[in-house]
């Protein structure tokens, strides 16, 4: 079994060498913005090449064949998005208010990038280990809520303000089933900490299958994926944005880069909600290694079931059509309310009775 | 590098929000300015005049759900220290827990009998 904690050593050697013309407490402080610049970088480039392969995907499915254009295979067609996207004209209408306006998107994205802090990329790949790494995924989760509901109250727009109203409710139902979801995974791990509960899936049983937690509570894992769809935003529960009824809902006002924020975020989330579903069910970062750079592994293995699941996502996004609301309200409080609380009383008897 | 650090929590929003605003600065300077028209700066409803006022009192079902929320948000904050010891604790912490999580299930069930939960 190769070595897969290699290159944890590169918190001394950079540290060290900042040190060398810095003093120490800035060497530090240093360091963990340069960590913290990669995991935006990371974040920003798969939002570029998540909208990239949501319209190729969703393109086949519907016999097109999505961008094609801009580059070879349209590969810089999300890049050409995003320089327009820079370049277009910022507007915000008179009778907005103007503080919730502005600080709407920034919001919404430090929501976002909060989030990405405690995610285990890999055993040596993590911004930041809290002990309680699960409530502050959830707390930073619902934080997004809040710029929603500025964005859609500040906007002063009717369309605006029924989404932003919409996507709280949403938002504020589906967190119930999606916190009791994660508790099941908590109560298997015995632990808050975003790495204890990837180290906890180690292993096989019977020496073929792995020891996942979705294999110990499926139901945990249905009720988590469906909540992360409505969380997000995504199609069968896309309400607050709505093309149809609601131009775009509360991001209708918004344009240039404040927009791109939104949009950023949006799909930020997007992926964070599987690597949260890959870390939580999914075993996160096990998997095979191979003697070939053996520290990338991990990485490889988290970043394919994470992206796996965003395939699901996209997939359900083309296939199923939008609730009406009552139906979703009524979803989340009637069906998987109740089912949550089934799964906790399943998992929690698996692990006090037999251990 | 893998335990709780604290400097990171605390650099880190600063990180995103500098980031934020680097982005933003990036696209005023690139961006186009042509001269702004009171039409262009209206809302956008579909290029129908706006008729009256946006921001009135809103549908109660809203608040409802806001308030049933509430109840099930703090029963999950106090099961999560009881979710991290259970491997523990064992047979005696699992049945305390349920009982708790019947009384519960008997204020959902409430909440369903008085129609909280009807969108209406």
């Amino acid at each position: 079994m190769p070595d897969v904690t290699q290159g944890l050593g590169a918190y001394e050697v950079i540290v060290g060498w900042l040190s060398g013309f810095t003093p120490h407490w800035l060497a530090e402080v240093l360091y963990r913005v340069g960590a913290g610049l990669l995991i935006l970088t990371l974040i920003s480039t798969l939002a570029l090449v998540l909208v990239y392969i949501l319209r190729k995907v969703m393109g086949h499915m519907q016999c097109r064949l999505g961008p094609r254009v801009t580059g070879p295979f349209g590969l810089l067609q999300t890049a050409a998005d995003a320089v327009k996207l820079m370049q277009k004209e910022d507007i915000i209408p008179t009778n907005v208010d103007r503080f919730l306006f502005i600080l709407a998107p920034y919001v919404v994205f430090f929501s976002c990038g909060m989030i990405f802090m405690v995610l285990p990329l890999s055993p040596t790949w993590i911004l930041n280990d809290l002990e309680v790494g699960v409530l502050f995924f959830v707390a930073f989760g619902s934080l997004a809520s809040f710029g929603l509901l500025m964005g859609g109250f500040g906007s002063n727009n009717k369309y605006s303000l029924v989404g932003g109203m919409r996507s709280v409710a949403q938002v504020v139902s589906y967190e119930v089933p999606m916190v009791l979801a994660i508790l099941g995974a908590v109560m298997l791990a015995g632990s808050l900490s975003m790495h204890q509960i990837v180290v906890a899936q180690e292993g096989m049983w019977l020496g073929f299958i792995p020891k996942w937690f979705i294999f110990l509570q499926p139901l945990g894992f249905v009720i988590y994926f469906l909540c992360g769809l409505a969380e997000t935003g995504q199609t069968p529960f896309d309400l607050p944005e709505g093309e149809s009824e609601l131009v775009a809902g509360y991001n209708t006002e918004y344009s240039g880069m404040r927009f791109a924020l939104f949009f950023l975020a949006e799909f930020g989330n997007l992926f964070a909600i599987s690597a949260m579903a890959t870390t939580l069910f999914l075993g996160g970062w096990h998997g095979p290694v191979f003697s070939f750079l053996p520290w990338l592994w991990p990485f490889v293995w988290f970043m394919a079931k994470a992206m796996a699941l965003t395939f699901c996502m996209m997939w359900v996004r083309s296939t199923w059509l939008r609730f009406r609301i009552d139906q979703m309200m009524d979803f989340a409080w009637k069906i998987l309310v109740p089912l949550s609380l089934l799964n906790i009383f399943i998992t929690a008897g698996e692990v006090a009775i037999i251990r | 590098m893998l335990q709780q650090d604290y400097l990171t929590l605390a650099v880190y929003p600063l990180v995103i929000i500098g980031f934020s605003v680097f982005v933003l600065a990036l696209a005023w300077v690139l961006r186009a300015k042509p001269p702004k028209t009171p039409l262009k700066q209206s809302a956008y409803e579909c290029g129908v005049p706006t008729r009256g006022e946006t921001w009135v009192r809103f549908r109660v079902a809203y608040y409802l759900y806001a308030l049933v929320f509430v109840v099930f948000d703090v029963e999950i904050i106090f099961l999560y220290p009881w979710a991290v010891a259970l491997k523990r604790l064992g047979l005696f912490a699992y049945i305390e827990a349920i009982i708790f999580i019947l009384i519960l299930l008997v204020a959902l069930g409430y909440a369903w009998k008085e129609g909280a939960l009807e969108w209406k």
